[in-house]
């Protein structure tokens, strides 16, 4: 990869956010004008248990760069347990991504509340930092997409 | 295929400023599926609602993406606004393309570059949306007050009053919370018992309202319109319904040496005792740590007096259960605790107290009969120091306190200089301050009142060390305003503790499913916008348990949050959330994984008759979602191994839409 190319290099980072919790915090980041890159795009979800691990590989191979999925601190759910279940789901999935060949920098589980607009803001500020870092993501690219 | 019409909302400048909404509309016209696409000032206006449902009519729409705020704020505008149109509220999708969009990017080309990829996600989901149809539930006519503080009070006698049955439930022996322990009440200085005591009454009498003293909710279950509460009456070891509140036994009963709670461990109590002269319910408590009879079964003096015969040596809890419609939390607060803050020697010094036990000590009914009196040797003190925010307005990295501003100290504080200045004038008084902060209706007049007439020392400066020397407290300070340390010898020091959300409120949060914020107050659904009332459908907020608030403040979020719940229970039935999961009983195994992680328990099996190939019948196990039980949020679509089982209004297939629209 050229160094060039990673300098203006801007990700696609797909943030799937937590209805009540991390999906408010955006908005309270928002509310704040608290900034962050608008690379970051937001998919609403009912609780961050409703993501699919199908989904974050989809996006991986649909071509994101970074994949963030945000919920509720543990303990906090608004389905009581929903949070715990996504926990381990990605555990499970995190472990799996070097396999896969996709550095595990590329995805982050964060817990943020609907009062943490400065966190969600902080939260997002680094992750894509993080990724515009490593590049873009190649490994698991379908070349039907390629643009 | 859907025909699909795009509205993008300039919201003013809020999004046109930021966001090229016209390059927006623009860019989605040519998009599979859209007929048609425009932009407006106000899409949430009138003008903007009819435009829509012109357009609905005009192009023959079947869906609609409305590019604007958080659904948050408007997708139950919009949702309506379908529904007006003809078409159903469900098949909206809104790409938020303001919070998450045009506020918190500054560069023009990106953020309307990100407002097109969020209108291109909402334009693939919505392909995929299907019409849906709440289900609907009847409402159990019946609240439940969780504190039975001037907040539960006002909030119970609010909704008995509109004609519905309510429950409130207190943890202590009886109604009245904190500000039964107050003296007085600024900004108006009522004395605090004579205007609530009428109240605590009012709710004991009223024919709408039961009250559970001593008792605490156990569990939750159910949902808004159909709560299940298991609630736990803790033994008083007396009888209510006998009980006359003669207090007989709390003369003679021989323990005397039992710290008093309610004047906050200034004084004791017997074993046996009622919290205060005017306590509801006025029936006895037996203190089971204390009572010589219940821990060895030697004394039973005070059934020996009882002429009503209500001790009841043999009580066993007690568990309740019961249905609501509603919920209100009204836990209150506490002061916090003052061990972090050793430099003020409140440890050391007995002296050196809160501004809640100064509330006592100046109380007639307390420990001193009102007479100001120090604590150590009952002396009058002639010099007192108020120190303010201690444990209010700390740095993060002080670990200690807490961020925010208490709020209501400034008021108390000018309250009890002032008062002690009126009582005694020949005691000098300091406050301590870093700012004075007295918004509110007559409060900073009141403020200045203090210091004007009364002559009240106001000090801008913080107290940095209090040493006990002798008889007196040295109290070490900086005058910032004149630039010089100073140094007061004190026979009273009071410190304007902080105060937190009582400790009780992190669990019952937990089992009413509703969340808090960082410093365990319940979070409001919306900040200005629904304040009283919970994220979570059925929960309500009443008074401090939401935040620092005054009595006025408590009072008026009280019968707010009556208002919003006679508002329920008024109604007859109520819309369920459509937005819930459904099996393919074609696809499902019946392996039960759905129904392992189902926080609500609303997977069930049935067995289910299929046609095979060879058109012989055959009978399988399937999952079946009772709708009315499912809150919808998705853990079992996860766990579903064979992709059987799918979430209303985020299937599957719409969210992997929405990545693939991201990530093209």
């Amino acid at each position: 990869m050229q160094i060039n190319e990673q300098n203006d290099f801007r990700p696609t980072v797909v943030a799937f956010c937590c209805n009540w919790c991390s999906y408010a915090g955006a908005d309270l980041a928002g509310n704040n004008r608290l900034s962050y890159p608008a690379d970051v795009k937001i998919i609403r979800v009912p609780c961050s248990c409703r993501v699919n691990p199908m989904f974050l590989l989809r996006a991986f191979g649909r071509g994101a760069d970074g994949v963030i999925l945000c919920g509720c601190h543990p303990g906090d759910c608004h389905y009581t347990t929903g949070n715990y279940f996504t926990r381990r789901r990605m555990t499970a999935l995190f472990s799996m991504l070097s396999y896969l060949g996709i550095e595990r920098q590329r995805m982050r589980v964060e817990w943020v509340s609907a009062a943490e607009g400065a966190k969600f803001a902080a939260v997002m500020k680094a992750f894509c930092e993080t990724v515009r870092e490593l590049g873009p993501s190649r490994r698991l690219e379908d070349l039907r997409c390629r643009k | 295929m859907q025909r699909i019409g795009v509205f993008v909302c300039h919201c003013g400048t809020n999004i046109a400023a930021t966001v090229d909404v016209g390059a927006v509309a623009d860019a989605v016209r040519g998009e599979w599926g859209v007929v048609y696409a425009a932009d407006y000032p106000y899409m949430c206006s009138q003008t903007g609602q009819r435009m829509i449902i012109d357009a609905v009519k005009e192009h023959a729409l079947t869906a609609l993406v409305i590019c604007s705020c958080s659904p948050r704020m408007h997708e139950a505008t919009f949702r309506r606004t379908a529904q007006a149109a003809g078409i159903n509220p469900y098949m909206i999708e809104i790409a938020n393309i303001r919070e998450q969009c045009s506020w918190v990017h500054k560069d023009i080309a990106s953020a309307t570059e990100k407002a097109i990829v969020l209108a291109r996600a909402a334009i693939a989901k919505v392909h995929l949306n299907t019409p849906l149809t709440p289900g609907q539930s009847a409402v159990t006519k019946r609240a439940l007050v969780i504190g039975g503080g001037i907040a539960g009070i006002q909030t119970a006698l609010d909704i008995a009053e509109a004609g519905f049955p309510v429950d409130i439930v207190e943890r202590e022996p009886t109604i009245g919370g904190k500000m039964a322990q107050l003296d007085k009440t600024f900004p108006t200085l009522d004395c605090a018992a004579c205007i609530l005591t009428p109240k605590m009454v009012d709710a004991a009498q009223h024919e709408n309202i039961r009250i559970l003293s001593y008792a605490e909710v156990v569990e939750v279950g159910g949902f808004v319109g159909n709560f299940h509460v298991k609630i736990k009456k803790k033994p008083r070891y007396v009888k209510e319904d006998l009980c006359t509140g003669c207090g007989i036994c709390t003369e003679k009963c021989p323990q005397k040496q039992v710290p008093n709670a309610f004047n906050l461990n200034m004084d004791t109590h017997r074993a046996i005792y009622i919290p205060f002269a005017q306590a509801v319910p006025k029936v006895a408590v037996i203190d089971p740590d204390a009572c010589n009879m219940l821990k060895n079964g030697k004394c039973g003096v005070c059934a020996r007096v009882c002429s009503a015969g209500a001790i009841d040596y043999r009580q066993e809890p007690e568990t309740i259960e019961e249905e609501y419609g509603a919920i209100v939390a009204a836990t209150g607060y506490n002061p916090i605790p003052m061990d972090a803050f050793d430099e003020y020697a409140y440890s050391l010094s007995p002296d050196v107290i809160t501004s809640l036990e100064l509330e006592r000590l100046t109380n007639a009914a307390g420990p001193t009969q009102g007479q100001l009196q120090r604590p150590s040797d009952g002396r009058h003190p002639h010099t007192v120091v108020f120190v303010q925010c201690v444990g209010s307005r700390c740095s993060a990295d002080a670990r200690r306190g807490k961020e925010y501003c208490s709020k209501i100290c400034c008021m108390y504080t000018a309250k009890h200089a002032m008062l002690i200045r009126d009582k005694y004038p020949d005691t000098e008084v300091y406050v301590f301050y870093i700012d004075v902060r007295t918004p509110g209706k007559n409060f900073d007049e009141f403020q200045r009142r203090a210091v004007e007439e009364y002559g009240v020392h106001y000090i801008k400066g913080m107290v940095g060390r209090v040493t006990p020397q002798g008889e007196v407290l040295r109290v070490q300070a900086s005058d910032l305003l004149n630039g010089r340390q100073m140094n007061v010898d004190a026979d009273l020091v009071v410190l304007a503790a902080a105060i937190e959300p009582d400790k009780s409120a992190r669990a019952l949060a937990t089992k009413l499913n509703a969340s808090m914020d960082t410093n365990d107050f319940f979070t409001e659904a919306h900040p200005k916008l629904r304040p009283v009332e919970s994220p979570t459908a059925g929960v309500f907020l009443s008074g401090t348990c939401q935040g620092p608030k005054d009595i006025p403040e408590t009072v008026a979020q009280a019968s707010a949050a009556a208002a919003k719940v006679i508002g329920l229970l008024s109604k007859q039935t109520l819309l369920g959330n459509p937005c819930v999961a459904q099996s393919d009983p074609m696809l499902c195994s019946g392996c039960a994984q759905c129904a392992g992680v189902c926080p609500a328990g609303a997977i069930s099996y049935e067995d289910k008759e299929f046609r095979m190939p060879d058109r012989s019948m055959k009978v399988r196990r399937v999952a079946c979602v009772n709708a009315a039980v499912c809150l919808g949020c998705g853990a079992c679509t996860v766990a579903c191994p064979s992709g059987a089982m799918d979430l209303q209004g985020f299937k599957n297939d719409q969210i992997m839409a929405e990545v693939d629209a991201i990530c093209k």
